[in-house]
């Protein structure tokens, strides 16, 4: 009997995977905000209030500068779109934010007042990864938080491997690094080492704002700020940690994978 | 001798005291003080030093459970070295290592003094490990890069076939500095690094830091902001029991509550997600209450996610329980004694999964918890079924908790503003979270910062016990349990 109701169960619940890609992605929660997007020419001349209310320093105002908020040290408090007079700062409710290079991820001035999306890697690595990607996962200094909502990727809900992609057990299986965490010093041999085992051609990750640049640890002595210290980066997902739903989206656009369906 | 007249001071969770107002014994004398008060049944909550003059004073935070208080006491400052509390109770063996690492103060007779976290260049400094010599004898490495998407540890056993003799295991990989990065605090980053100690803990951590907040500025949080605290933490246990119920299930290749509960656990942060946005609570916890509020139409809304998702576990679950194939490979795995887990000071499910009542929702009530409880879950085996079964009845009643709490909020305001952490003030606040006892303590200066501040993730105690629950085990049952304890990593090496 046991068996029979164990069938009889999963067959009425039927497929739990999602549409997405096909179909529209899942909604954010409505105080997620999304990406942010910041209009520098809205400031008034002299405001600094973003910047000190900032619990990561990803927002500078050099004077006679316009403000630069930089979305890769963001862990998305929405503290400065509070405080702004200005409204300059606003949430997009986008789920979108990954980028190729650092530089992409900073927020401001006159036609950069957004993310600029991140591209497919060139027609060979793409040939070789663009239908069977598979990545070593390493925590370096990471707080369970993007590795859980990485993780979730491998569930029903969202079934990654639909997509070819995987993580495996070994570097010498994997084609590329999936790293989270600010990078302790204390991991950074572990690291280097599981960087070497993979064999080349190879891809690397960076999910997290403190992946990417330290985040809410940024400036500890204990830390090297981020992935890009120790290894080159090819692909930088913001958030704290970022939603499945970024995460996703940023290998599907590594992999070229968005704009053919 | 002894002082007689001197005793430790007692206060109550989530309240301060003044520093001047913590008894101070000689070194020596602290250290047998500390242990009579064991004897008579205490917890050690915390052990840690406060550097002063050319000294450290060593502190001690003991819980009397059993009378709902809890005790402090400390030593005059000093330096060198201090008689081992370890060899007479075990609990304080970690505890005795990280002061000797931090403070440089050696406990004579220590049986395994060696470093927690410190690092040697790009690594952690392990020290030497134990071995087991013998012909039949072998030695398994494991880590710090694990086989899966999981934080990194560095495993060592000790085997003779395939049963387990010895474990041990060395952490410090995930060391951030963050206690170091209070010092002079709070600061700007304080309260996400608060949130980040070990990030599927945001609640709980967050909880107690602000509870630390309250105590030292003398006043504690508005009402429904505590009532919201308290939905949210059960909203976190619920996520990472049901997560857990779904790993085991996975390691004992038991597909259907794998899948399931794997898709489940989102459901839960979700609703995480529809109170503040962040599917894990960050950005919800305030000192002065909760940046967010939960009105009735976004409440409403939660208690129907709720009910869906409770049935689903609650399916998914029995599915579980129902198979004899599960419950054989449960049943006298990784045996925890309640004797040792009373003596290496276990909290938890962990704890109450050897039959100790242990949880400070009901020990140690602070916040909402006064006014509402949940029956305590315990099972009295030790086993990974133990451990198990605990989490599946706290599911149940955390369940039952949110269901009869979110119809009863308190009204009135979610945030007040705080007044600043009084001088030289010492305060402590402990959270049951999901894996146990969260505890923070404070101690400010003349200005009212931050002087020292001491965290204790429920791991820091827990680790030794999953070294015990493999010793005879076979090594092909690590990975049941080690999920059956799923401790934090990040929360240890801090």
């Amino acid at each position: 009997m046991f068996v029979f109701d164990t069938i009889v169960h999963r067959l009425k619940r039927g497929c739990e995977t999602m549409a997405y890609p096909k179909g529209p992605a899942p909604a954010l929660p409505d105080r997620h905000g999304g990406a942010l997007k910041v209009d520098a020419a809205k400031c008034a001349e002299g405001c600094n209030d973003c910047v000190p209310v900032c619990p990561t320093q990803a927002i500078t105002r050099p004077p006679g500068k316009p403000v630069a908020l930089d979305l890769g040290r963001c862990i998305f408090c929405a503290a400065c779109v509070e405080v702004c007079p200005q409204g300059a700062i606003t949430q997009t409710g986008d789920h979108r934010m990954a980028v190729r290079r650092r530089e992409d991820l900073v927020l401001g001035e006159s036609g950069k007042e957004q993310i600029r999306l991140a591209a497919a890697l060139d027609e060979k690595l793409r040939k070789l990864f663009g239908r069977s990607l598979r990545l070593r996962q390493v925590s370096a200094g990471g707080c369970g938080a993007c590795e859980a909502d990485t993780n979730v990727l491998g569930t029903i809900g969202w079934d990654l491997s639909r997509f070819g992609i995987q993580f495996v057990a070994s570097p010498r299986h994997a084609d590329g690094l999936l790293i989270t965490g600010c990078v302790s010093r204390n991991m950074e041999l572990a690291l280097r080492k599981t960087y070497d085992a993979v064999p080349t051609p190879k891809i690397v990750i960076a999910v997290g704002a403190c992946a990417i640049a330290g985040g809410p640890f940024v400036g500890h002595p204990q830390i090297l700020n981020g992935a890009s210290s120790v290894v080159p980066v090819d692909l930088f997902v913001p958030g704290c940690p970022p939603h499945p739903l970024t995460i996703l989206d940023g290998l599907l656009r590594l992999l070229g994978r968005l704009e053919k369906i | 001798m002894m002082n007689p007249s001197l005793e430790f001071a007692l206060l109550a969770n989530a309240t301060s005291i003044l520093w001047a107002d913590v008894p101070a014994w000689p070194a020596a004398e602290f250290v047998r003080a500390t242990a009579t008060e064991l004897n008579r049944g205490a917890r050690l909550c915390a052990w840690f030093g406060v550097p002063e003059g050319s000294g450290t004073c060593l502190v001690a935070v003991l819980a009397f459970d059993a009378d709902n208080t809890l005790a402090v006491g400390r030593s005059a400052p000093f330096t060198g070295s201090y008689p081992s509390l370890t060899v007479t109770h075990p609990q304080a063996h970690l505890f005795e290592r990280e002061v000797w690492e931090q403070h440089g103060l050696t406990p004579e007779g220590h049986p395994w003094l060696k470093p927690v976290r410190r690092s040697n260049g790009n690594a952690p400094a392990n020290g030497e490990f134990f071995r087991v010599e013998g012909g039949e004898v072998h030695e398994v490495a494991v880590g710090p890069v694990h086989a899966g998407i999981i934080e990194p540890g560095h495993f060592r056993f000790q085997c003779a076939g395939e049963e387990v003799l010895h474990l041990e295991i060395a952490l410090g990989y995930q060391h951030r500095g963050v206690e170091e990065a209070l010092t002079s605090g709070p600061h700007r980053a304080t309260m996400s690094q608060m949130e980040t100690v070990a990030g599927d803990t945001t609640i709980a951590h967050a909880t107690a830091h602000a509870t630390v907040m309250e105590a030292l500025a003398g006043t504690e949080a508005p009402l429904r902001a505590q009532w919201l605290r308290a939905i949210a933490l059960e909203l976190e246990r619920l996520a990472n029991h049901t997560g857990d119920m779904g790993a085991l299930a996975g390691d004992v290749a038991f597909l259907p509550t794998s899948s399931a509960c794997g898709k489940i656990r989102g459901d839960f942060l979700n609703l995480t997600a529809l109170i503040c946005g962040n599917r894990f609570g960050r950005g919800l916890v305030r000192p002065g209450g909760c940046r967010h509020d939960l009105e009735p139409a976004r409440a409403a809304q939660l208690i129907e996610r709720l009910k869906t998702a409770l049935a689903d576990t609650e399916q998914a679950v029995a599915w579980f329980w129902d198979a004899a194939s599960v419950r054989a490979r449960f049943e006298n795995v990784g045996i925890v004694f309640p004797a040792q887990a009373a003596e290496i000071g276990l909290v938890g499910p962990a704890a109450r999964a050897c039959g100790l009542v242990r949880d400070v929702r009901y020990d140690h009530p602070a916040g909402w918890h006064r006014f509402a409880q949940a029956p305590v879950a315990v099972w009295p085996s030790g086993d990974v079924f133990a451990r198990a079964r605990v989490r599946s009845l706290e599911i149940q009643r955390s369940g039952e908790y949110l269901r009869e709490q979110l119809v009863a909020p308190a009204d009135g305001d979610m945030r007040s503003e705080l007044a600043p952490p009084a001088p030289e003030t010492f305060a402590v606040a402990l959270v049951e979270g999901w894996r146990g006892e969260v505890c923070h303590v404070a101690l400010t200066d003349a200005a009212g910062r931050f002087r020292r501040y001491k965290i204790i993730d429920p791991s820091f105690h827990n680790w030794i016990g999953m070294t015990l629950a493999l010793r005879g085990t076979a090594i092909s049952d690590f990975p049941i349990c080690n999920k059956s304890f799923s401790l934090s990593y990040c929360g240890f090496d801090l």
